[in-house]
């Protein structure tokens, strides 16, 4: 096979780089070829990302900017209003990580829908990918990376601020937090890329889910901020159960999975709860999509 | 030896538009195999069925012997699509674009840096190889499409109206390149709507129009069996009507003349159908000569493939293409296109 190969100094020795595969569609390693095309698409995700770093750019910028106006404008705030803390910079920090990891996690879907419209989609899809799954793995690797990445920014950016470093497993327990959000967020994004007609449908969606969805959570006031329906309606809301636990963790040095963390309506919720929570969603959020991708790409 | 493409009572609607309502045709290996026909025929739908982009509602399509809807993956490995429209991601480098189709095709990465360097050679891209691809021309970006599509050495290379949007330089290019692809034994199957396209590039070519095949054969069979030459004379730059009717009835009384039109939107020139024979001009010549009628000018040529679809449909390419851009939905197609 090998003399096939030899860079061709006339035209005419360029045919054939191997023999036809056997006939059949399972490929003989199908877990080296699964890993092969999502470790190349996910490359071209980064190349990307690094030659067009404005997003991830607005993406840090943005948070350290909510961080620092948010800070100062509840400076003057009468002491022990949000909870027991007295640095609204510290009370702020958790809302402003998972809100950057969730509005990060939404716009997954763009490129994908982008990819559908420029027609480069085709081009992915006329190959003989292993599974064709490997496009929205992509996608969520890259995404998820991004999401952490920032999440480090800002928790690091918020010590500097006087908002404190959460020990070795506090910050575990938020990338796995992030992770776990960016995971669920990412999926239902990725299947409104498939689902919906164009990117203008898509940025509506994003745009309408993104501001009522940060306030109608406990990321800028506590619970006890709001009226009853709102309490309702934040302990309900899935960015609540990625707050809580970060903000538990960054005011309580000694926290556990059966710390409490919120107080629902309908009883409480602890650390554990919490995560049990987000990964739920995860998972129903990535299963709800099988549909949706096996109508697209399958 | 199976055919390289086979395609049988191949069906698609969309909707109400039924985009292809009966085509088969079957590909011999190592031939270039031409799909003739005005836009809206229905030959986009035909390749995105044949390359596995969409689903048709009946049929059979195999890839040397290989059921396209059973064994999907196989096929895809065995063909190379060149879409119409050249989807590139301009953030990346030419090189970096081949190296991820390497990898969707699953090449070793010894196997696919040398396929790269082959690939690039052979386009002649190898100095704009590092530039990103939005910079490229044109006609740099249908190279390049065309160096991903050869990239994992297909079987079958299936192209979407290759030329089309590009400048004259280019299009030789491309055309030089597809011959030289045939000369190495691929299979080439293109699309076109422009009749010298495929007369100069196809070995055996299928003409369609609106969903249904309307003749297949070489091109010199298909133009042989409407029969016969053209010959186009202007007895004068414009002639008077009862100079050309005189010339006409002169012309008539010719054994190899089987058909006499004068072309009124063109000063009254005339436009002969003759057996073919090679003394034929001059015959005409002489006869006008002897009756005392000038010539200001003359030619004959071989019917072309816009003959052969005239005889079968009644119009010409052109025509059905003005007709075709009118009924078009750019937004419906643009849906059907889009997974």
């Amino acid at each position: 096979m090998s003399s096939t190969l030899i860079p061709p100094k006339s035209d005419t020795n360029w045919q054939k780089v191997a023999a036809p595969q056997a006939y059949t569609d399972a490929a003989p390693n199908f877990f080296g070829e699964l890993v092969q095309e999502t470790f190349a698409l996910t490359r071209r995700l980064f190349i990307q990302l690094q030659r067009r770093p404005s997003t991830l750019v607005a993406g840090i910028i943005q948070p350290i900017i909510w961080l620092v106006l948010f800070g100062a404008l509840f400076q003057n705030a009468p002491k022990g209003i949000f909870g027991n803390t007295t640095n609204y910079g510290q009370f702020l920090s958790a809302g402003v990580i998972v809100f950057t990891a969730f509005a990060g996690a939404l716009n997954a879907g763009l490129p994908v829908m982008f990819d559908r419209e420029f027609g480069f989609l085709n081009r992915l899809l006329v190959a003989p990918l292993a599974s064709r799954f490997s496009i929205v793995l992509a996608s969520a690797i890259f995404i998820i990376s991004q999401s952490l990445l920032q999440a480090a920014v800002i928790v690091t950016v918020a010590a500097f601020l006087g908002a404190g470093l959460p020990d070795a497993v506090g910050l575990g327990a938020i990338a796995l937090i992030v992770f776990l959000l960016a995971l669920g967020v990412t999926s239902l994004s990725l299947g409104l890329a498939f689902a919906l007609p164009g990117h203008i449908e898509l940025i509506a969606v994003i745009f309408v889910t993104n501001l009522p969805v940060l306030f109608a959570s406990t990321a800028l006031a506590p619970l006890s901020f709001m009226p009853n329906w709102l309490q309702i309606v934040a302990t309900l809301n899935p960015l609540s159960y990625a707050i809580e636990p970060i903000r538990y963790l960054y005011l309580h040095q000694d926290w556990g999975l059966g710390s409490v963390v919120m107080h629902a309506f309908w009883g409480d919720v602890t650390f554990g709860g919490a995560l049990l929570v987000l990964l739920g969603l995860a998972l129903v959020a990535l299963l709800s999509i099988q549909p949706q991708l096996r109508r697209t790409l399958a | 030896m199976a055919p390289a493409v086979l395609v049988k009572n191949l069906k698609k609607r969309y909707g109400t538009v039924e985009a292809v309502k009966d085509i088969s045709f079957q590909v011999e290996p190592g031939e270039i195999f031409g799909l003739l026909g005005p836009n809206g025929a229905g030959k986009t739908t035909t390749l995105r069925a044949l390359c596995t982009l969409t689903t048709p509602d009946a049929g059979k399509i195999e890839i040397s012997g290989i059921s396209v809807l059973d064994h999907p993956k196989a096929a895809r490995q065995r063909l190379g699509y060149v879409a119409q429209e050249v989807a590139l991601d301009k953030v990346l480098t030419g090189r970096e674009l081949l190296q991820l189709q390497a990898a969707l095709y699953h090449l070793p990465s010894q196997a696919a840096k040398q396929r790269i360097e082959t690939v690039l050679d052979l386009l002649g891209l190898q100095e704009y190889a590092d530039k990103k691809t939005g910079t490229y021309s044109g006609g740099l970006r249908k190279r390049l499409d065309l160096a991903a599509g050869l990239l994992h050495a297909p079987d079958v290379l299936v192209l979407d109206e290759p030329t089309v949007g590009l400048d004259i330089e280019s299009r030789f290019v491309v055309w030089d390149f597809l011959r030289k692809l045939r000369e190495a034994g691929t299979t080439v199957v293109i699309t076109s709507h422009y009749l010298e396209e495929i007369d100069a590039l196809a070995d055996r070519v299928t003409i369609i129009d609106r969903g249904v095949v309307i003749a297949t054969g070489t091109p010199s069979e298909l133009k042989d069996d409407v029969g016969g030459d053209r010959i186009t004379i202007r007895i004068r730059e414009f002639s008077p009507i009862e100079e050309a009717q005189k010339a006409k009835d002169l012309l008539n009384s010719l054994a190899f003349v089987q058909e006499v039109i004068i072309n009124s939107a063109q000063g009254n020139s005339l436009n002969l159908v003759v057996t073919q024979q090679n003394d034929a001009l001059i015959s005409i010549q002489q006869t006008l000569n002897s009756a005392g009628l000038p010539i200001f000018g003359i030619a004959q040529s071989r019917p072309s493939l816009d003959d052969v679809y005239l005889a079968a449909t009644g119009k010409t390419l052109l025509d059905a293409e003005l007709a075709a851009a009118g009924s078009r939905d750019p937004k419906a197609e643009k849906k059907q296109n889009m997974r």
